[in-house]
């Protein structure tokens, strides 16, 4: 009945689960914005099939996303309660404008754009949902600074027991948060993209809708192709500064335990832990961790044998997310270049339909992947170098934490079932006749 | 410091007051729902005369929340955490009702209809109760000591959190039968209206039980009577009650629904007022009390949290009313028809 355990267990879920709806309502807002752009500018009607359709899996992804993330916000006090004390100031400070500037915005025209077809004008109701995808990336910029604030606090002075606002500018440009940001939000654009490609993908391999799943098609490779490689450059300044400022979880990331010069990538090795090495290290290549963390191949790497025991964050966990997450991103890469080779040829490129199609969950999984190891990789600190998670957490009984996990496990268990099998359902059918 | 910390306290108020007027209605609406909707056509457009407007009237929530955080982090942290039962109770709720609404017409069977529609109403009912028990037990005072709050779940519920609960309940289901009544025509106007009438009869005795049961059970009045000039709030809630009842009787609906509005914020700032400056009490000793002045964020924070919310309330409030006034006419089933329509 630890309630740290079950608080961050809870947490984890509840923010994982948040994060499987959050990343397609980024990135689809602007296909669609796009799409219904394209309509309005050229009158083409299957630009508005394609609006609507996508607009369907869109809200349904959406009503989730959003409820889901309410929790959210209420959950730094009802389980973190000495954190949320501790860096209220600044941390809720941040949450309270994400809310004011953009969820209000983000909400409001959505509801104004699902039910405005026949209010608004052609050109009216486009940029509205221009709006929509804007106040979700702005959004984004609010909480991943949060986040930032969390790995790196910057712009506070510790008085009165607590972390207070020393300047506001150096919250808000708080390096670790802006890189944060690009990366995050350009890997949604990536997930995104494979979506929108995988359903057109299955479609195309039925020979069903050509046009209309050519067309999405096409639109999504070119974002999915842009996205994938911001995301992957932005990964490397981001796995740039964490050497500098989470030296101990660049360590574990890569599994590194001696500190050395020249530090190696292994292409496969096994952790343990508990002996402070590694029990395989197969296919060392000198010098590229140092390459990695500070674009130097001589660069010395701090190993965690270097760090306290009790500052080190779970290796194994930390080691596997970020490999299998930087695997997946440079498969992606890999997926959307090719298809710009076939992409005027998509009937005939089966297989890399059926790939497409069966890449849809890769995304998912490595922008999950990345949190766990954002996240994971930060601990045993709730905010880097200054509150440690085990001191964080609401003084409360712990059946009450477990009593509340099991119900979030119930629910939203259901409630995904029930979303991503709408979701399928409403994407094979296709495309319905566009009305104007 | 101290006006500054007095200006956060009511715009914190005032973010609860406008989060009960709108979201207020989504949840009259929905807990009516099985009372009025007596086909799955009456029960869509009651849906639907929510369906544009309910997700922005909920950040007004999200909103008050965070400001909480934001202003007053102490009372955030101990508020969220004591009350951790009926907070979850409350969002699962809300999690229930925000997803029905998407979900409830994308499947061509009763089953599934009846079962969302029956989300709606517990996800409705719920929130709209707990946070009348939240509050009132909030301007009661809760058993806190320097360790936090010593309740539980079943404490909030004594007599007058439950009497807390019925007004927010009742004040909810006429606001919500108003709205609905400008938003629908024929029958489920008819239905609508002639609910209305009695509910509000029901509305003022709660109310005065309520006002009667303040005096008693809280120190809400103090501040009244030390400053005899603050009364017009509680007389405007009074005037405009009355206001509601005559707007019903001459049938016009919009002006009954802004009468209702007016009664939720100053039946909301009358409490806020009364709690004044305590945000959090305690029953135990006033000295383990939070309030504005001895929980709140640094002065730089509050000052930085002000221009943003100068800045931008007023703008939200702008394009919210641009919302309300695009989606305030009359739904008819040929809005069923359209493809998006709940």
């Amino acid at each position: 009945m630890d309630v740290v355990f079950l608080s961050r267990l809870q947490f984890a879920a509840a923010t994982m689960f948040h994060f499987l709806f959050v990343p397609l309502t980024l990135g689809l807002s602007v296909m669609m914005a796009y799409m219904e752009t394209m309509y309005v500018r050229t009158g083409d009607k299957t630009y508005l099939s394609m609006t609507k359709f996508w607009g369907k899996l869109f809200l349904i992804n959406f009503a989730v996303g959003v409820v889901t993330g309410i929790t959210l916000e209420f959950q730094f006090g009802t389980n973190w309660s000495r954190y949320s004390e501790f860096v209220g100031d600044i941390f809720g400070s941040l949450l309270a404008i994400e809310a004011s500037t953009s969820f209000f915005l983000e909400s409001t025209l959505l509801g104004v754009w699902i039910f405005g077809w026949k209010k608004l004008s052609g050109k009216a109701h486009a940029i509205v949902m221009w709006l929509v995808a804007f106040a979700g990336t702005l959004s984004s910029i609010w909480i991943l600074l949060a986040n930032g604030w969390m790995q790196h606090p910057v712009g506070y002075v510790m008085r009165n027991g607590r972390a207070e606002l020393e300047s506001f500018w150096t919250v808000v440009t708080n390096p670790f948060g802006i890189l944060e940001f690009f990366h995050t939000v350009s890997g949604a654009y990536v997930l995104s993209a494979f979506f929108v490609m995988g359903i057109s993908a299955w479609h195309l391999l039925k020979n069903q809708h050509v046009d209309f799943f050519t067309r999405s098609f096409k639109i999504a490779l070119v974002f999915g192709l842009a996205s994938s490689l911001f995301v992957a450059a932005i990964g490397d300044t981001h796995g740039v500064h964490v050497a500098k400022v989470q030296p101990v979880k660049l360590a574990a990331m890569e599994s590194h335990w001696e500190t050395t010069t020249r530090a190696p990538l292994h292409v496969f090795a096994v952790p343990d832990e508990k002996n402070e090495r590694n029990l395989v290290e197969f296919g060392s290549i000198p010098g590229i961790l140092s390459f990695l963390g500070y674009h130097d191949f001589n660069a010395e790497v701090k190993g965690l044998r270097d760090f306290p025991a009790n500052e080190r964050p779970p290796v194994l966990l930390t080691f596997i997310s970020f490999r299998v997450m930087v695997g997946l991103g440079t498969l992606f890469i890999f997926l959307t270049v090719y298809g710009m080779f076939r992409r005027n040829r998509l009937l005939e490129s089966r297989n890399y339909l059926r790939i497409m199609l069966f890449a849809i969950p890769l995304p998912y999984i490595a922008i999950e992947l990345g949190w766990v190891l954002a996240e994971v990789g930060r601990q045993p600190w709730i905010v880097y170098g200054l509150m440690r998670t085990s001191d964080a957490a609401s003084p409360i009984a712990g059946f009450q934490v477990l009593f509340s996990l099991i119900g979030f496990i119930v629910v939203y268990g259901l409630l995904g079932a029930l979303g991503f099998y709408l979701i399928f359902k409403n994407a094979k059918k296709g495309p319905e006749q566009a009305s104007d | 410091m101290d006006v500054l910390q007095t200006t956060w306290f009511f715009i914190w108020g005032l973010l609860w007051a406008v989060y009960f007027m709108t979201d207020g209605f989504d949840m009259g609406v929905g807990v009516l729902l099985p009372f009025l909707g007596k086909s799955d056509t009456d029960r869509r457009l009651m849906i639907n005369s929510i369906g544009p407007l309910w997700d922005g009237n909920e950040v007004w929530l999200i909103t008050a929340g965070g400001v909480t955080f934001a202003a007053f982090p102490k009372v955030y942290a101990v508020m969220f955490s004591s009350l951790y039962a009926p907070l979850l109770l409350i969002l699962f709720a809300l999690i229930i009702r925000g997803v029905s609404f998407e979900f409830r017409s994308k499947v061509e069977s009763v089953a599934w209809r009846n079962f969302w529609d029956a989300c709606i109403f517990i996800g409705s009912i719920v929130p709209a109760i707990l946070f009348g028990v939240a509050f009132a037990n909030i301007f009661q005072g809760l058993p806190m000591d320097e360790t936090g709050y010593r309740g539980s779940l079943v404490y909030l519920l004594n007599p007058y959190g439950v009497l807390g609960g019925i007004l927010f309940l009742m004040l909810f289901l006429v606001h919500g039968a108003l709205w609905l009544s400008i938003r629908v025509s024929g029958p489920l106007h008819d239905r609508s209206m002639s609910a209305v009438e009695k509910l509000w009869f029901g509305l003022l005795a709660v109310a005065v039980v309520f006002l009667i049961a303040t005096w008693f059970s809280t120190p809400l009045y103090a501040n009244y009577l030390s400053h005899p000039a603050l009364f017009t709030v509680p007389l405007i809630c009074v005037v405009s009650l009355l206001a509601v009842k005559l707007f019903i009787v001459k049938k016009d609906a919009f002006k009954a629904w802004l009468a209702s509005a007016l009664t939720i914020v100053s039946a909301v700032f009358f409490c806020i007022i009364g709690l004044f400056p305590n945000m959090l009490p305690s029953n135990m000793d006033a000295a383990y009390s939070l309030t504005a002045h001895n929980a709140s964020a640094s002065q730089l924070s509050l000052s930085v949290m002000l221009v943003v919310v100068l800045l931008f309330i007023p703008l939200v409030i702008g394009y919210q009313l641009w919302a309300y006034h695009l989606f305030s006419d009359k739904l008819g089933a040929h809005d069923l028809l359209e493809e998006e329509a709940y």
